[in-house]
């Protein structure tokens, strides 16, 4: 029986239930130091002084540092488009004169002491000139608003027109009918139940600098430290311990990682970091606030014949490394038509910077909200032509493979009907709509609704290269050695922060080499470790960082058998159980222990030709568009109208991964995923007041779901294999969180029917639900 | 503010004498960083999101709500007293075999949680534990699987008793 498609368990559970991970808040080394930061108290202005000779008499204190003390370069990330689509802006490390939002760092105060370092920064005394804020998109492109930057006119840092196919205008004025949505979004923190945090400590045997943090992209946070210290490569070192959730806001370079890193170099001292829930909720990197302006051109038969939008993304005071202030609205252009045979489109996508901290990835990448506009478009126009709901998703969805999209995008093979199909057919059976009619009846309020989605993954570098990244991420590597013991490790670019990678790729290196999971050791985050990766964002580490460590297995094997030929006299060679036989005796066997042992030991042995050792590397990229994993979300939800509650009665989900390699942990993944889905969909929004002082501090203001909200969910799976992947996966961190608030939003405009209110905007607050029940009780 | 104190604490059965703290450290951060116990994890330090949560005198608390010197002559248990002899309990390995865990930074906060709670209520409703496990914050998960699996510790605890009747 094969490794890949068993749900084993979890290489990872042992010392994560026995509380013996190891996460950055417990590295402990001597003479470390803790630092934290002074952080700006307005929203926008110019920093006319700080003075820091209070908290350098603070008992415990050892030093303070500003912008001018440390001379460090900035942070720039940059796209490869002409200034008229993308202006290039640079993140200082600490802020020189300008402060954009309320939490940006002005200073790095160090102490000997985590409770020393916080008397420390009381005592710090800043002085601003403040100047007008500007807190949203309106604010940002309205004539003559102040500029975030001096560079960005009118405050666009990316205005991009990807399509506009010839002839649209035409096709909207002889349509029969034109929808129209207007969706905002609200501004999230991903939350990782970790913050951010980083232990940086110079090694004068090593001549490195050594940074443990906790980071989805470990070569990245190399090269930026690299780049503003003005080190070599080889002299910095990142190491990743175990991580607490990422989601995204981890696969960005933090400043305060570079701020460490050159605190450490400065004072010779190990200098540890650990952001506070405080500044993790209003200072970190946030996401998802967006405005979409949509039309859709229908025919009389519910077929869509063109979509137009124009897209707008805050994305706070600065552009992210290495994505840019482009992750979101480009992300969103290029995916808007989704699943569905649309056949003109044209889109403008346009991010905006704003006093607010920063945007950076966060899991699923603007397509929450496209899909939430494309299942609104479609819901509205069934409504507005008379068709059911599903029907006219079944009438525009994508049935034939490849399909190449109007986004010139190039779909794989997906199951978009079929999911769609049994979705619904669960909630029929179980007799929902029955249900629904009785509750009517009965003067409540009860909705269904769906959402049917794919999920592009396996972003090589064919796609990101059509985003014009200047850094494309794409491909990764993975090197396997097989020990004298008979074991192998495995080194992957990749860097698991929750979703099992462990077990998983584990999985994959069993098959090829007919080992026990025991026998295999996967190391990850280890820049000194591997040449090169790109880390684990975008859904990518199962299909590409699984393919690269498939690869790197096959090699080994083909070099086991070749040894094995060669030993056992023969051509016919197989391996089996940590053996490699002959294949028309199977008693001539030898174990791979004792391969090992000739090729390190007795390499006097081995055939002339062959290298000593057995260790083999590989790579992979994805050239053409990548893999589309796709999904059906089907939620029931009942609206309270005294509380606003929306109660979730069901939902199902009906997942096409291609080959699910731990069922287990896909599973893991869509559940969890969907809970951060409905999150946004319900709950979870950062606010500002009038002057740029954010709303939410703390989780009594942020309002992130527990057990009580999020209900139990059915799975099931349905597999349509990837043909170019080397285990025939898709990728599966993304989706839940991708699906969920069409869902939730469709449901709960269902049961507003009865009121003739109809929602486009997230969070649905329990006060819009209040109202649309109470104007029409 | 820097007031220090000489303190006693007994963690897990262990009395560690002549402690020296300042009477604003907390409890999660004495356990941490002085008794080198990191399997106690802080993720708000406000008393929400229940990572830090340990056991006092048998009932769950938050570790980063209560200050090291009023924990003081209560028993502390902390995730680390769990497993025996190298042996994961059966809750852990419900946990485990649930998939009650992705990153797992606030799972020993969910299992001291359940372990408290088990053994006021052994006879819990799936309700009731769903109830319970509203008290803390998972993000990787979606709570479903650490539900089933303490509903599924839960059960076998019962069978374990019924057969001893």
């Amino acid at each position: 029986m094969s490794w890949v498609g068993r749900s084993a368990a979890r290489r990872e559970d042992p010392r994560l239930l026995t509380g013996n991970g190891r996460f950055v808040d417990d590295i402990r080394l001597p003479r470390m130091l803790h630092a934290q930061f002074v952080r700006s108290t307005i929203a926008h202005g110019t920093v006319t002084g700080v003075d820091l000779s209070g908290t350098l008499a603070v008992p415990g204190v050892v030093a303070a540092f500003t912008a001018g003390d440390l001379a460090v370069d900035d942070i720039t990330a940059v796209l490869d488009r002409p200034l008229s689509e993308f202006v290039p802006t640079a993140m200082p490390v600490l802020a020189r004169d300008r402060v954009r939002f309320v939490g940006e760092p002005i200073a790095i105060v160090l102490a000997e002491d985590p409770y020393s370092v916080e008397d420390g920064l009381e005592a710090v005394r800043v002085t601003y000139e403040a100047g007008m804020p500007v807190l949203s998109e309106e604010q940002a492109l309205a004539p003559g608003a102040p500029l975030v930057h001096a560079a960005a006119a009118g405050n666009t840092l990316v205005d991009v027109s990807m399509f506009a196919t010839e002839g649209i205008d035409d096709i909207f004025a002889a349509a029969h009918r034109v929808v129209y949505v207007r969706s905002r979004t609200g501004r999230q923190n991903a939350v990782p139940l970790e913050t951010r945090g980083a232990v940086a400590s110079w090694d004068p045997r090593a001549e490195q600098l050594l940074v443990q943090t906790c980071t989805q992209v470990p070569h990245q946070v190399r090269t930026v430290l690299a780049e503003c210290l003005g080190l070599g490569e080889r002299a910095v070192r990142v190491v990743v311990p175990d991580m607490g959730g990422g989601f995204g806001q981890k696969c960005v370079v933090g400043r305060e990682e570079i701020a460490v890193g050159a605190a450490a170099l400065r004072l010779r001292r190990p200098v540890k970091w650990i952001e506070d829930r405080r500044d993790a909720l209003t200072a970190s990197f946030l996401a998802r606030e967006q405005r979409y302006d949509v039309r859709a051109a229908f025919d009389a038969g519910g077929r869509i014949l063109a979509l137009d939008a124009d897209v707008v993304c805050d994305m706070g005071a600065y552009s992210c490394y290495p994505f840019t202030a482009g992750i979101e609205p480009l992300m969103a252009s290029a995916e808007l038509p989704g699943v569905y045979r649309v056949p003109a489109y044209r889109v403008r996508g346009r991010a905006v910077t704003t006093n607010k901290a920063p945007s950076a990835p966060y899991r699923g990448v603007s397509r929450p909200q496209i899909v939430m506009v494309m299942e609104r478009v479609f819901e509205r126009a069934a409504r507005e032509l008379g068709l059911d709901p599903v029907e006219i998703r079944r009438r525009n969805l994508i049935t034939e493979f490849p399909y190449a999209g109007i986004n010139d995008v190039t779909y794989d093979p997906g199951s978009y009907l079929e999911s769609l199909n049994l979705c619904e057919q669960m909630i029929r059976e179980e007799g929902w709509y029955e249900r629904q009619e009785q509750a009517a009846a009965e003067g409540r309020f009860l909705g269904i609704g769906y959402s049917c989605f794919s999920e592009r993954t396996g972003y090589g570098s064919g796609a990101f290269a059509k985003r014009k990244m200047a850094v494309v991420p794409g491909f990764d590597l993975a090197e396997i050695t097989m020990d004298l013991t008979g074991g192998v490790t495995v080194t992957t670019g990749t860097m698991s922060h929750g979703q099992s990678h462990e077990t998983t790729l584990a999985q994959i290196v069993a098959d090829r080499l007919g080992l026990d999971l025991a026998q295999i050791k996967i190391h990850q985050g280890d820049t000194d470790r591997i040449t090169y990766g790109f880390g684990t964002f975008a859904s990518r580490s199962a299909t590409i960082g699984g393919s690269a460590v498939a690869r790197a297995a096959t090699k080994l094997a083909d070099r086991l058998l070749r040894l094995g030929a060669y030993l056992l006299e023969t051509d016919d060679v197989e391996l089996h159980d940590g053996h490699v036989r002959r294949r028309d005796d199977h008693g001539r066997a030898l174990r791979y222990r004792d391969l090992a042992g000739i090729a390190y030991l007795k390499a006097n042995l081995l055939p002339k030709d062959a290298e000593p050792g057995l260790t083999a590397s590989a790579s992979f990229d994805v050239h053409g568009d990548g893999t589309f994993s796709n999904a059906a979300h089907g939620a029931v939800v009942e609206l309270h109208p005294g509380t606003g509650r929306v109660e979730f009665l069901r939902y199902v989900c009906v997942e096409d991964c291609g080959v699910a390699i731990n069922p287990q942990v896909v599973e893991g993944q869509c559940r969890g995923g969907i809970a951060q889905g409905i999150a946004g969909a319900l709950f979870e929004e950062v606010t500002y007041d009038a002057q740029g002082e954010p709303s939410c501090a703390s989780f009594i203001d942020y309002k992130v779901p527990t057990a009580n909200e999020i209900p139990d969910i059915e799975i099931r799976h349905l597999e349509t294999p990837c043909a170019f992947t080397e285990s025939g996966a898709k990728g599966a961190g993304e989706g839940g969180t991708i699906g969920a608030p069409a869902a939730v939003l469709n449901a709960v405009n269902d049961a507003l029917r009865p009121t003739g209110v109809e929602l486009d905007d997230t969070p649905i607050r329990p006060e819009t639900v209040q109202r649309a029940i109470g104007a029409n009780a | 503010m820097t007031e220090k104190l000489l303190i006693s604490l007994t963690v897990n059965g262990e009395r560690h004498d002549d402690l020296v703290v300042e009477s604003r450290h907390t409890l999660v951060d004495v356990l941490r960083h002085r008794l080198g116990l990191t399997g106690t994890h802080a993720g708000c330090e406000h008393g929400v999101c229940g990572a830090c949560t340990v056991l006092l005198d048998g009932a769950p608390a938050r570790a980063c709500l209560i200050f090291a010197a009023q924990a003081e002559g209560q028993e502390i248990r902390t995730v680390e007293s769990l497993a025996g002899g190298g042996e994961m309990n059966d809750l852990q390995r419900a946990f485990s075999a649930h998939h009650a865990l992705q990153c797992g930074f606030c799972t020993p906060g969910f299992l001291m949680l359940a372990e408290g709670f088990l053994t006021e209520r052994p006879d819990a409703t799936r309700a009731e534990i769903r109830e319970l496990v509203s008290a803390s914050l998972c993000r990787c998960t979606g709570y479903q699987t650490i539900v089933d699996a303490i509903e599924d510790c839960a059960r076998g605890r019962r069978r374990e008793v019924g057969e001893v009747r």
